[in-house]
């Protein structure tokens, strides 16, 4: 129950930060933000790092921001600061309302939004959001500077698009219209616990009807993903009951759930249907 | 690989000049290097919370962080919590509504809850639920810990 040994490294510059991962990477070498996870994994030994770059004193990592019409999530930034919501508007009071679901107040205070999309759980609700809004990840290494959409920067099980020397150095969400309405549901059995299945609904209005629907399923499969036979079946209808239930058929239908010891296949396809009409009754209310 | 390395960290007021192996948690350095054995340790993964201190105002896992982190870092541990004989009013409220019987998660639930009634002193009853389900107490069943935090906080709003 105690870490091995391994090399600490305390960059003070983005520049300084991906030079040592470059250094440190082949000799398994990895970043150390909030810490969250990855120091239980190695309390537990299953991660024996040989070398910690740690970000947390690297300069303009723990900046949050509005950038135009994008929210610029620093990799220092915590989970604790969506605790209020940190833009005007239904996206600040979704993200606030969503971080609530992750862990407990103290892990809030250290761990990291963005460490989230890295270490790349499958009941991450970060990771779910960022796919269904569309977020972009950027990241840093001394070759170079590239931008990743959440989609295609969430591979797998615990597994990115980032390469060993790369730094996740910022996330950006798109702030979505002024009329966008969010809802998003998520079942655990204890507090704090991970989602057994989780959604993220949103969508707007125009004359009456659906217009841009998003549902996004976490938790459920592999990697949290937007469920498009779930979006059709909201495009263009009158927001009620009616469209609600045929997108939470769609989207139960759609996936291919997970399995554990806990949860069979099926009890996680009803899951789905129930928090997909909850999350969709949630938006519209 | 086994460097170590010479930090200083604050506890309470007091400066601990030592020299630890980065793998070293901050709960463990506490304890042995600092001897400031009040903090206690269960889990030693972030479950449990019973080593729960505040590290420059925020209450965290001290099992989560590297004591090299905390280079510098204002800690603040259940001993720091009385004045004097004069025990915090959170204190005095975990012993007039037997908030405790074991007491061994007793020190993180009193970090927890200090950490937190700092920052929130308006907090609502749902929200105080929510964080106090952050730890575990396996004696209590809970609704003693949550009369004394309540009644806690009204103190210190008052004062």
């Amino acid at each position: 129950m105690k870490p091995a040994a391994f090399e600490y490294h305390a960059p003070k510059t983005i520049a300084e930060a991906v030079a040592l991962l470059a250094e440190v990477a082949p000799d398994d070498g990895r970043i150390l933000a909030g810490g969250q996870s990855l120091v239980p994994t190695m309390a537990f030994r299953l991660a024996r790092p040989a070398h910690l770059v740690d970000i947390n004193g690297v300069d303009g990592l723990d900046r949050l921001y509005l950038d135009g019409n994008e929210l610029s999530i620093g990799a220092c930034v915590r989970h604790a600061a969506f605790h209020r919501p940190v833009v005007d508007g239904r996206l600040g009071l979704l993200l606030s309302s969503i971080v609530r679901h992750i862990a407990h107040y103290p892990i809030r205070q250290r761990g990291t939004f963005c460490g989230s999309l890295a270490q790349a759980d499958p009941a991450s609700e970060w990771c779910l959001t960022a796919v269904t809004l569309d977020g972009t990840m950027t990241a840093k290494s001394v070759r170079g500077s590239r931008t990743i959409g959440a989609q295609d920067f969430i591979e797998g099980i615990m597994t990115t698009a980032l390469a060993d020397d790369e730094l996740l150095t910022e996330a950006r969400l798109p702030i979505p219209p002024d009329d966008t309405r969010f809802g998003f549901c998520e079942f655990n059995r204890i507090a704090g616990g991970f989602a057994v299945a989780m959604v993220l609904a949103a969508y707007g209005l125009k004359d009456g009807v659906i217009t841009r629907p998003r549902l996004g399923v976490g938790g459920v499969e592999e990697r949290p993903r937007r469920i498009p036979e779930a979006e059709q079946a909201l495009e263009g209808r009158s927001p009620g009951a009616q469209a609600f239930r045929a997108a939470s058929a769609a989207a139960a239908g759609a996936v291919d759930p997970m399995e554990d010891i806990n949860t069979s296949a099926d009890y996680r396809r009803d899951l789905v249907a129930t928090l997909t009409l909850r999350a969709l009754e949630s938006a519209w209310s | 690989m086994n460097g170590k390395h010479d930090i200083t960290l604050t506890i309470n007021g007091q400066a601990y000049a030592i020299r630890v192996e980065a793998r070293r948690t901050l709960a463990d350095v506490i304890r042995e290097e600092c001897g400031q054995t009040g903090t206690h340790l269960g889990c030693e993964h972030g479950v449990c919370g019973t080593c729960t201190v505040i590290v420059d105002g925020a209450p965290v896992r001290s099992c989560l962080m590297f004591a090299v982190q905390c280079d510098g870092a204002k800690i603040r541990t259940v001993e720091g919590l009385a004045d004097g004989e004069e025990p915090h009013p959170l204190q005095r409220a975990f012993m007039e509504h037997h908030a405790l019987q074991c007491g061994f998660c007793t020190p993180g639930f009193l970090m927890l809850a200090v950490g937190v009634l700092e920052r929130e002193p308006d907090i609502g009853d749902e929200d105080l639920l929510d964080i106090l389900s952050s730890n575990l107490c396996r004696c209590t069943g809970y609704a003693n810990i949550v009369k004394a935090v309540r009644a806690a906080a009204a103190q210190m709003r008052r004062r």
